[in-house]
C-alpha cells in the first residue's frame, strides 16, 4: 500500500511542478493573436488557392485583420457573399468588386494555324516554350499542352480536343489566377465577368506584324487599328501591331467586332445579331 | 589511351560525310544576316536599308564588353532590315542582302599561299580577332577576342585545340583538319602567341587515324604543338572533359578553363583567326556538313552565313521521303529545326536529316532506378534528381544540386531506358537558375 502511495505522491508533485513551469513560460512567452484571424479564416471557403493574392486563407484573414478594411482586397473564389461574410465579422462595410473570369487570348490552334512542324518533347508549356515557337509558327499563340488545365484546381479549364486549344467554364472559375501565372506565354488574363456575362476581348496576343502573324494564323490581330476607330469609348489601345481593350472602358457597343477584318475579337454570351438569327434558322430549315 | 575519368558513352558514329571533300556553297539570290550570331551583349547595327556593301564590309560593331563584331558576308544591297525567323521558330532582327556578284574589300587575301610568318604581337593579335568579328566554332559562339583577355593574376599555360568532333555524324572538323592542315597549324602558332602560352595541344579521337597521322607529321614542323590521340567516347569534345583527359587537371565547378591555366578553342576557329590575322577575312562563313542516313547528298560544304537551310537543302536535290526531323548540330546536342526556312549563322555546323522511325522519341514510363543516367553523367550529376526538382519547379534547390555544371551533353537522355526527358528538364532548370541569378544580383 505504501508503494502505491508513493507512486501517486511522487506523480502527483511532478505534475504540479511541471504546470508551474509551464505556467510561467507560457506567461512569458505569450503571443497576442487578434481572435478576429480565426473568425475571418473561418468565413473564408479554405481552398488556399492564392487567388487573393496571399500564400494561403490564413494569411489573407491576417491581412485583412491588419489592414482593418476590405479595400483591394478580394477572396475570387468566395466572391461577393464571402466577402459580406468577412465585413460583418470584421464590423466594417463591404466594397464592391466586380467578378472576374479567367480568358484565353488565343484561338489559333488546330483549326485556325496549319501545323509545320511536330512537337514531339516533353507535355509542358513552359518547356516547349523554351525550345520552339509553336507548331503553327506563332511565337506568342498557346501550345495547347495544358499546364492552365493542370494547375487549376477548381476543374475549370480542359482543353478541347478539337480545336487543340484550353477553355474556361464560367460557372466554375472563381478567378483565382493560377493559370494567368503558370501560362509561360502571357496569354490567360482575368478579365471583368461583364453584364450578363458578355464579354468582349482580343484573343490574339500576337506582337509581330500584320503580314507575319496573318501567315501563320488566320484569325491573328494584325493591329490595323480598325478597331480603335470605331471604339467610340477610347477603351482601345494599340501597341506592337496588337489591340487591347480595356474592360474598364469597354461599354460592350460590339462597334469594334464588326470592324476586326481578321476576327480576332471576340464576342461572349450576345444574343445573335438578326442577320445571324435568320443564318442559323435557314441552316436548320435545310 | 588518354580520356576523361567519369561517365560517358558511345552513340554510334556514323560518320557517313568524312571523305568527301569540302565544296565551296554557291551564293544564294538573297542572303538573310541575324545582326546578334554572338553569345553576349546586342552589337549595334551600322547599316541601313538601301545601302550597298562589299563582302567583309563591317554590319554591326560590338560596344560592349562581351559582344563581337559582323561582317557582310556578300555583295550587294541591303533590301531590308527585318525580323527573320531562327532555326526554334523564334524572330530575330535580320539584315537582308539581294546578293549582286561577288566583290571583296580590296585589303581581304583571297590567294591560296600560306602565310607562315606572323608580324603582329599579343595585343595586336587579340585587337585583329576582335575586329574580324571571331566567335567560337565550336557551337556556343562566345567572342573569342574576350577569352583570351586573361583575367589579372592567373596565366594561360596550356592551349587546348579542340579537333575531337565526339558528336557523331559530323565530320566539319575532320575535313578541315585534313585540307587545311597548315592553316590550322599556323593559326595555332598564333593564337600561342596571342596567350603568350609554350604548348599547345591538339585533342583527336582515336576514331579519326588519317586525321592524327596528318597532323603528326604536320606538327614536328612546329615545335611545342603536340596532338593527342583521345579514347572514342561521348563527350570527350566537352571543355571540361578535355581538360582533364589531356592534361589531368579537374576545373572547379562554376569557374572558367583559365582557372587551371588552360584556354581551350576549336580547331575550326584557330583556321578561322589564321584567316582573320594573316589573310585579313572576317568570319564570314564557316564549314557545316549537310548529313543523314537515307541522305543521297552527303556533303561537307563551305558555306557563307545567312544562307538560307533550304536554299541548301533544294541545291542538292530535296529532302529524303522519310524524313522525320531535322537537327542544326549534332544529334546529342543539336536544336532540332522548326523552321526550314531559317538562314545558317557563325556557328550552323551541320544539317542532320534524321528518318521517321529515329525521329520518334521513346514513350515516356516510369523511372526504373537503374541509376544509368548517374552513371553515365560525365559531370558526375544526378540528372534524374535534378529532373525531378526541375519538373517540381523548385529550381533553388536544383541550384543546389550543381544543375548549372550540367554541359548538356545528353548522355543522361541517350541512355536512359524509361525515356524520361532529363536533359529537356534540366535546361529548364539552368535557365531558371539563370533568371534567378540575374534577379539577385540585380539587388
Amino acid at each position: 500500500m505504501l508503494t502505491f502511495s508513493y507512486a501517486i505522491l511522487v506523480l502527483t508533485l511532478i505534475g504540479i511542478i511541471a504546470a508551474i513551469i509551464l505556467y510561467f513560460v507560457a506567461q512569458k512567452f505569450k503571443v497576442f493573436e487578434d481572435p478576429r484571424i480565426d473568425l475571418v479564416s473561418e468565413a473564408l471557403p479554405g481552398a488556399n488557392c492564392g487567388g487573393c493574392g496571399h500564400t494561403g486563407c490564413r494569411a489573407f484573414a491576417e491581412a485583412i485583420v491588419k489592414k482593418e478594411s476590405l479595400e483591394g482586397m478580394n477572396c475570387p473564389v468566395g466572391g461577393e457573399l464571402t466577402m459580406s461574410n468577412v465585413a460583418s465579422v470584421m464590423g466594417i462595410e463591404a466594397v464592391a468588386t466586380l467578378p472576374k473570369v479567367a480568358v484565353i487570348r488565343c484561338n489559333g490552334g488546330k483549326k485556325n494555324t496549319n501545323a509545320k512542324v511536330n512537337y514531339d518533347g516533353v507535355k509542358d508549356c513552359l518547356y516547349a516554350h523554351m525550345t520552339f515557337s509553336s507548331e503553327g509558327g506563332c511565337p506568342n499563340g498557346c501550345l495547347g499542352l495544358g499546364n492552365c488545365v493542370t494547375v487549376c484546381q477548381f476543374d475549370a479549364i480542359y482543353i478541347n480536343e478539337e480545336t487543340g486549344l484550353p477553355e474556361v467554364d464560367e460557372e466554375k472559375c472563381v478567378a483565382c489566377g493560377a493559370c494567368v501565372t503558370a501560362c509561360p506565354r502571357k496569354i490567360i488574363e482575368l478579365r471583368n465577368k461583364g453584364i450578363k456575362n458578355r464579354r468582349i476581348f482580343v484573343s490574339c496576343v500576337n506582337t509581330e506584324k500584320g503580314g507575319v502573324a496573318k501567315k501563320n494564323c488566320s484569325v491573328a490581330c494584325i493591329g490595323c487599328g480598325k478597331c480603335k476607330l470605331a471604339c467610340k469609348f477610347d477603351a482601345i489601345t494599340i501597341e506592337n501591331n496588337l489591340a487591347y481593350i480595356d474592360y474598364n472602358k469597354c461599354k460592350l457597343c460590339r462597334k469594334c467586332a464588326v470592324e476586326c477584318p481578321t476576327g480576332a475579337i471576340w464576342e461572349i454570351n450576345f444574343p445573335l445579331k438578326k442577320a445571324e438569327k435568320e443564318a442559323v434558322l435557314e441552316e436548320s430549315q435545310a | 589511351m588518354k580520356t576523361f575519368q567519369i561517365g560517358g558513352t558511345h552513340p554510334e558514329e556514323n560518320k557517313f560525310a568524312k571523305d568527301s571533300q569540302i565544296e565551296t556553297f554557291p551564293l544564294p539570290k538573297q542572303g538573310v544576316v541575324f545582326v546578334n550570331q554572338h553569345l553576349g551583349a546586342p552589337s549595334k547595327l551600322l547599316v541601313e536599308k538601301g545601302q550597298k556593301v562589299k563582302v567583309g564590309e563591317l554590319l554591326a560593331k560590338a560596344e560592349a564588353f562581351i559582344c563581337a563584331n559582323l561582317h557582310s558576308p556578300y555583295s550587294g544591297t541591303i533590301s531590308k532590315i527585318d525580323f527573320a525567323i531562327d532555326i526554334s521558330g523564334y524572330k530575330k532582327q535580320a539584315i537582308f542582302i539581294d546578293v549582286e556578284g561577288d566583290e571583296w574589300l580590296e585589303d581581304i587575301d583571297r590567294t591560296k599561299d600560306i602565310i607562315r610568318e606572323i608580324k603582329l604581337d599579343s595585343k595586336q593579335i587579340i585587337e585583329k580577332i576582335k575586329e574580324k568579328g571571331i566567335v567560337g566554332l565550336g557551337g556556343a559562339a562566345f567572342p573569342t577576342h574576350v577569352k583570351y583577355m586573361i583575367p589579372e593574376g592567373k596565366k594561360a599555360e596550356f592551349l587546348i585545340i579542340n579537333a575531337v568532333e565526339c558528336e557523331p555524324y559530323l565530320t566539319s572538323d575532320y575535313r578541315a583538319m585534313l585540307e587545311h592542315t597548315e592553316e590550322a597549324f599556323v593559326g595555332i602558332e598564333i593564337m600561342k602567341r596571342a596567350l603568350n602560352v609554350e604548348k599547345a595541344f591538339i585533342g583527336i579521337e582515336d576514331n579519326k587515324p588519317e586525321a592524327i597521322k596528318l597532323m603528326t607529321e604536320f606538327s614536328k614542323k612546329y615545335k611545342n604543338t603536340e596532338v593527342v590521340p583521345l579514347k572514342t567516347k561521348y563527350p570527350q569534345g566537352a571543355e571540361k572533359q578535355l581538360i582533364f583527359a589531356i592534361t589531368k587537371r579537374e576545373v572547379p565547378s562554376g569557374k572558367l578553363p583559365i582557372e587551371v591555366g588552360c584556354v581551350v578553342n576549336n580547331l575550326g576557329t584557330s583556321i578561322a583567326i589564321y584567316q582573320a590575322v594573316q589573310k585579313n577575312k572576317p568570319l564570314i562563313d564557316n564549314i557545316m556538313t549537310l548529313t543523314g542516313k537515307n541522305v543521297k547528298a552527303q556533303k561537307n560544304l563551305l558555306v557563307r552565313v545567312g544562307t538560307p537551310l533550304n536554299s541548301i537543302i533544294d541545291y542538292f536535290g530535296g529532302l529524303p521521303e522519310d524524313t522525320g526531323k531535322l537537327i542544326s548540330g549534332g544529334p546529342m546536342m543539336g536544336k532540332a529545326i522548326s523552321d526550314i526556312n531559317a538562314p545558317t549563322t557563325k556557328t550552323t555546323s551541320s544539317i542532320l536529316v534524321i528518318n521517321q522511325k529515329e525521329a520518334k522519341r521513346k514513350e515516356i514510363t516510369n523511372c526504373l532506378r537503374c541509376g544509368k543516367c548517374v552513371t553515365v553523367c560525365p559531370m558526375g550529376l544526378e540528372p534524374i534528381l535534378l529532373a525531378q526538382l526541375s519538373e517540381n519547379r523548385r529550381w533553388e534547390d536544383a541550384e543546389k544540386e550543381f544543375a548549372m555544371d550540367c554541359i548538356e551533353c545528353g548522355c543522361c537522355l541517350f541512355t536512359c531506358p524509361a525515356g524520361r526527358p532529363l536533359l529537356d528538364t534540366i535546361r529548364v532548370a539552368k535557365s531558371n537558375i539563370g533568371e534567378l541569378r540575374r534577379q539577385r544580383a540585380m539587388k
